[in-house]
């Protein structure tokens, strides 16, 4: 009379395994992606970096003597960023032990270089970045603590174009 | 208002500042919208660049930027020095962006 209780006894054992086992399942799934992202734009990054002759920049706030200057404004770029599931499983269990967060380390690392890049690209004809400043700060999600929201990272300073030796620079109203 | 000159530097490199006319200010303080906050929150599963959240940034810094242009312009002056930015978390969901400069006048 009964009908393939074996059957469905197996396959009620095997949602419940899913149904614990999703989270670590998600753990790992979201890890590997999160992983080929971040290994992707790294290449992506290191790639630009090296593309041509990238704008020196610098965080003092004088020019170089000797040059006129035609042009200056400001740039700014800002790049914000988050953990995926893995890695912050991660941090949180680093967080019981204390030490090094390496997965927040790389996390910032890229979106620094991230930003760096998105502020030269802002400039291409510019000759010097002065002044040079980023800032860091951690954006709130609505969901509070839990959910890490992201951090983002600004980077901005002066652009600074050179005129030809021996011509005034235009003049402003 | 958009041959403003900003500059994070003391002086606009090249140019002799002929007048001070003091701090000014901008602020937009935004809020996530619930679209930009599920498409966040899947993002975060994976991580890497929240871009809705890039793109609401930079948009509202754009828009505090201008408020501060607005007053250096109604003050009379040509160029604003000593930009800074400043990015805090005021409430859950929310950000407050503020840009402030020295308003002056250039030759």
């Amino acid at each position: 009379m009964t009908p393939d209780y074996g059957q469905s006894e197996s396959v009620h054992t095997a949602l419940i395994i899913l149904f614990y086992a999703a989270p670590f399942i998600a753990l790992v799934v979201f890890g590997f992606i999160g992983m080929l992202a971040e290994r992707s734009h790294y290449k992506s990054i290191r790639q630009r970096e090296q593309n041509g002759l990238r704008i020196p920049i610098t965080p003092t706030r004088r020019l170089e003597a000797g040059h006129i200057v035609a042009e200056s404004r400001l740039v700014a770029a800002s790049v914000v960023v988050s953990l995926d599931y893995f890695k912050r499983f991660l941090a949180n269990l680093r967080n019981l032990f204390g030490g090094r967060v390496r997965s927040y380390e790389s996390l910032l690392d890229r979106a620094r270089r991230e930003a760096i890049l998105r502020m030269q690209d802002e400039c291409p004809d510019a000759d010097m970045i002065l002044n040079f400043r980023m800032e860091t700060s951690s954006i709130a999600n609505t969901r509070g603590k839990q959910g890490a929201g992201g951090v983002e990272v600004l980077a901005y300073g002066t652009m600074v174009r050179y005129a030809a030796p021996g011509t005034t620079p235009p003049k402003i109203s | 208002m958009n041959d403003l000159i900003l500059t994070n530097l003391e002086t606009v490199p090249g140019r002799r500042t002929v007048e001070h006319y003091g701090l000014v200010s901008g602020n937009t303080v935004r809020a996530k919208n619930v679209g930009r906050d599920i498409a966040a929150s899947l993002k975060n599963l994976v991580g890497g660049e929240l871009k809705g959240y890039t793109q609401l940034l930079a948009q509202s810094r754009d828009e505090a930027v201008e408020r501060m242009k607005e007053q250096a312009v109604a003050m009379g002056a040509n160029a604003i020095v000593n930009v800074r930015f400043s990015t805090s978390s005021v409430a859950q969901g929310a950000a407050e962006l503020y840009a402030y400069g020295t308003a002056v006048r250039v030759e």
